[in-house]
């Protein structure tokens, strides 16, 4: 058998055919957003970007899923950024070897791995419910900060911990503390890795559906506070796909979650060029 | 005679189960340069560290013996480690700037002690930088990053942030060994000045350099102070021969 | 100032305490919520139970979701025999022998798909691939195999990236020695390179299978919701609603028990996802033992 193919024929072969599943990837991706593109751009007009749905979104355009997704994505942040930071900073900073350290880490970890749905039955029983938000921004915006914590925890604590030992040194050999020295010296030498992490986060996030779908509400009105009912693009896109609302506005949904997606990705790769040599003014 | 200023009775100081330094005793007097030399790893570092309390920030270390500053105990429990280091400045082997302005640099100190006066601060970083000898220099680029600049000068800057701070002690842990001769030079030069105004303690691993900037000279071995008096006797006539042998070049 | 230290200290431990707290607020909440259907017809006939009818109009409401667990995992295994042989290979391709403008060109494409908002992954399998598959394999085109390739799509970034790490990370000399005694580069890479990374692949693969079933939105669009096993069981064809259709499904309208049921449904799924995630760190942190 093995003499009717020669060792070089058949590296030859393997290599051939890698070649074509590493193309057979790029085709399919290319090919899906390829085919959304082609179908929403016709849908894409300013009155679909600045409009509000009619007939169940059937026809209009799509402004408050817009603004809806934009506000859960405030509240997401505002909540996971100081608290994640916060943890990342204890971690990587104070945080004794030990039981407690571990256990903290450990939480993350899980955290990291419950599947979104769960997280969405939790904010549903937790801040819908229990806690009395209701359908809202608020709680929406609180169960996406569930989703994303791990991740800001993560490339915070990474972002500080890359910030050379030497700094903290020099800072406490002037006499500084040790919460002086995390503010003023390592905090703002990690916080352009640690602000491209936030944003790579917030990509992550935006599209996500499941934690909102039962927190966040699915109300097609401009919301006026933040304890307001909002649905978000992605759940929008989703109604509108699984009730057979209508194909093209789907389409043009799907385009501009992509292009939001893309403009986050695109920012954040950017920051990072930007600051390629850490430098801190004051 | 001067004071002394800084003194170390029986110090020992374990880094987990591993001893790296066994009861080193030693004065070092005000206003004088004292240079610590020997091999590497023989726990230089570990002492002077231990002088502004740096090695709080490594876990697992352990001191006893009795280590003075002005005749209070440095690791006693009313001792500030903060305000100690507030009086005990120190420079280390890799320049190590902060990724701020010139000014900011300098300024750090001071503001973190709470200065908040413009002029004050003006004036603090101007008399630093001409202390350091770096005014010349960047006098006129006070808002440019520090990072930008060449690896002596950083030096240079970290010695005037220390001096911001107006310690009555600068440790210096091998100031020179990542710089050029000339900035070396430099450097001794200007520890040759600050020496009439300040306590300094200095590690180095180059003999020439002791030589030239110190009054006494600490030979330390294995965690074990060898020998220490005058500078001019430990090199021109060493009571031990382990002492002879390193100063010779004759091992490490 | 001392004080104000540690008040500082104070908050940043709750800060990071938080993580933990989430995590216990979750578990005692969906326990709250899924106990009492749980209480009423036991676990295990809850998980081993055949019969899902939360709503009877006549007689008792049965909550058996076998059928789900079964569906879960179905279509997870479906996805990763699509996406693991397509996914390594690529890796393969990545770390040995494309040129750096392939490698580039491919990385760029692995952040882009990782990048697509599962909805929208979908949303095209809804409108692309479930006529496709009925038009040429027949059946209603929801079916254990659209959600197999939907979910295959989504875990082939996530295979190759880890598999590409664990690719690069073996020791350069064990490739030289191979290739110095006259192998050719290929069979390297099946005899030396493949083997010395297996488990770092191991791990990506299961880590791979729990987020596949804990996907929600891909799945839920393409699959279709009967909630009873294929039959014949191995008919791929056939529409399944995996566990995390089932929340999506009847969440909006369910209450009492129905409700109830559906959180102990998110209890098991919580669960298999947590021991399948505790496996692929087991397998992570057995690699970084041996290879010291
Ligand atoms: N943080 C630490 N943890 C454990 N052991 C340490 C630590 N720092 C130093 N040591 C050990 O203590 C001993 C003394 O180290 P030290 O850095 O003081 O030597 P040194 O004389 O300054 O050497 P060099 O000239 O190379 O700087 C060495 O054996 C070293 O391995
Ligand atoms: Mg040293």
């Amino acid at each position: 058998m093995t003499s009717l193919i020669s060792p070089a024929t058949s590296d030859k072969a393997a290599k051939v055919m890698l070649w074509v599943s590493a193309s057979i990837a790029i085709l399919t991706l290319l090919f899906i957003l390829g085919y959304i593109v082609v179908q929403g751009l016709p849908v894409l007009t300013l009155s679909f970007l600045l409009e509000s749905p009619r007939l169940s979104g059937a026809e209009g355009g799509i402004l408050p899923a817009i603004v809806g997704t934009f506000c859960l994505m405030l509240v997401a942040l505002l909540s996971a950024v100081p608290i994640g930071i916060g943890a990342a900073i204890y971690l990587a900073e104070y945080a004794p070897v030990g039981v407690v350290t571990r256990i903290i880490s450990f939480g993350v970890e899980c955290l990291a791995g419950i599947p979104s749905i769960v997280i969405g039955l939790f904010g549903y029983a937790f801040l819908v419910i229990y806690l009395g938000f209701g359908f809202s921004i608020i709680s929406g915006g609180l169960a996406l900060m569930f989703m994303i914590l791990p991740w800001v925890v993560r490339v915070s604590e990474e972002s500080l911990k890359a910030v050379p030992g030497g700094l903290r040194e020099g800072s406490f050999a002037l006499g500084a503390t040790k919460w002086q020295t995390v503010s003023r010296v390592v905090l703002p030498s990690a916080v352009p890795s640690i602000t491209t992490g936030v944003i790579l986060g917030v990509g992550k996030a935006i599209g996500e559906t499941a934690v909102i779908m039962f927190t966040a509400g699915s109300s097609l009105l401009m919301p006026t506070s933040f304890f307001d009912p909002v649905r978000a693009l992605p759940y929008h896109l989703y109604i509108l796909a699984s009730e057979g609302i209508s194909d093209p506005m789907a389409y043009g949904s799907s385009v501009v979650l992509l292009v939001m997606v893309l403009v986050i990705n695109l920012a954040a790769v950017a920051i990072q060029r930007h600051y390629g040599r850490h430098h801190v003014r004051n | 005679m001067s004071e002394i200023e800084i003194e170390s009775r029986n110090l020992d100081l374990w880094y987990g189960s591993a001893q790296a330094l066994k009861k080193i005793s030693m004065a070092m007097p005000e206003k004088k340069v004292t240079a610590i030399i020997g091999p590497s790893g023989c726990g230089k570092s570990t002492f002077i560290r231990c002088i502004n309390r740096m090695n709080d920030l490594v876990k697992g270390c352990r001191i006893t013996g009795e280590l003075l500053f002005e005749g209070a105990d440095i690791y006693g429990n009313d001792m500030d480690a903060v305000e100690l280091r507030k009086k005990i400045g120190m420079v280390f082997q890799k320049p190590n700037p902060f990724p701020m302005s010139i000014y900011d640099n300098i300024a750090y100190g001071p503001r973190v002690h709470g200065l908040r006066n413009k002029e004050e601060l003006d004036r603090i970083v101007e008399e630093s930088l001409k202390a350091s000898a770096l005014w010349d220099e960047v006098g006129d680029l006070l808002d440019q990053s520090a990072v930008d600049l060449s690896g002596g000068q950083q030096q240079r800057l970290c010695i005037a942030r220390t001096l911001a701070v107006k310690p009555k002690v600068i440790l210096f842990d091998e100031p020179c060994s990542a710089l050029d001769p000339i900035s070396t030079a430099k450097i001794e030069d200007l520890i040759n000045m600050l020496k009439h105004d300040y306590t300094i303690v200095i590690v180095t691993h180059n003999m020439q350099q002791a030589a030239r900037v110190s009054d006494h000279t600490a030979f330390f071995l294995l965690g074990e102070l060898v020998e220490f008096g005058k500078t001019k006797q430990i090199f021109e006539l060493p009571d031990k021969k382990s002492t002879e042998d390193y100063i010779t070049g004759r091992f490490g | 100032m001392k004080t104000s230290e540690r008040i500082i200290e104070i908050l940043l431990f709750l800060s990071a305490a938080t993580a933990v707290m989430v995590v216990a607020l979750i578990i005692i909440f969906l326990l709250k919520e899924g106990i009492p259907v749980l209480a009423k017809v036991g676990v295990a006939n809850f998980c081993l139970g055949m019969n899902w009818n939360p709503i009877a109009i006549a007689g008792e409401p049965s909550y058996g979701i076998f059928p789900m667990i079964v569906a879960s995992f179905y279509v997870a295994i479906g996805s990763l025999i699509i996406a693991v042989p397509l996914g390594i290979t690529c890796a393969v391709f990545l770390a040995e022998i494309a040129p750096s403008w392939a490698r580039s060109i491919l990385k760029h494409a692995i952040e882009l798909l990782v990048g697509i908002p599962s909805v929208i992954l979908g949303f095209i399998g809804l409108v692309l691939l479930v006529p496709f598959i009925r038009d040429h394999f027949g059946g209603w085109g929801f079916s254990i195999l659209t959600g197999s390739i939907i979910l295959a799509i989504m875990a082939l970034p996530r295979i190759i990236s880890i598999s590409d790490d664990a690719i690069r990370s073996v020791p350069r000399e064990y490739k030289e020695a191979s290739l110095a005694l006259g192998a050719t580069h290929w069979h390297t890479i099946r005899k030396v390179i493949l083997p010395s990374a297996r488990s770092g692949i191991v791990a990506a693969v299961i880590l791979a299978m729990a987020t596949s079933i804990g996907e929600t939105m891909a799945v839920v669009m393409v699959t279709g919701s009967p909630s009873i096993l294929p039959d014949p069981i191995y008919d791929i064809l056939d529409p399944v609603r995996p566990m995390t259709s089932n929340i999506v499904l009847e969440m909006s309208y369910a209450t009492g028990d129905h409700a109830s049921a559906l959180f102990a449904t998110g209890i098991v799924l919580f669960v298999v996802v947590a021991v399948l995630n505790i496996i692929s760190h087991k397998a992570l942190k057995s690699k970084m033992g041996t290879r010291r």
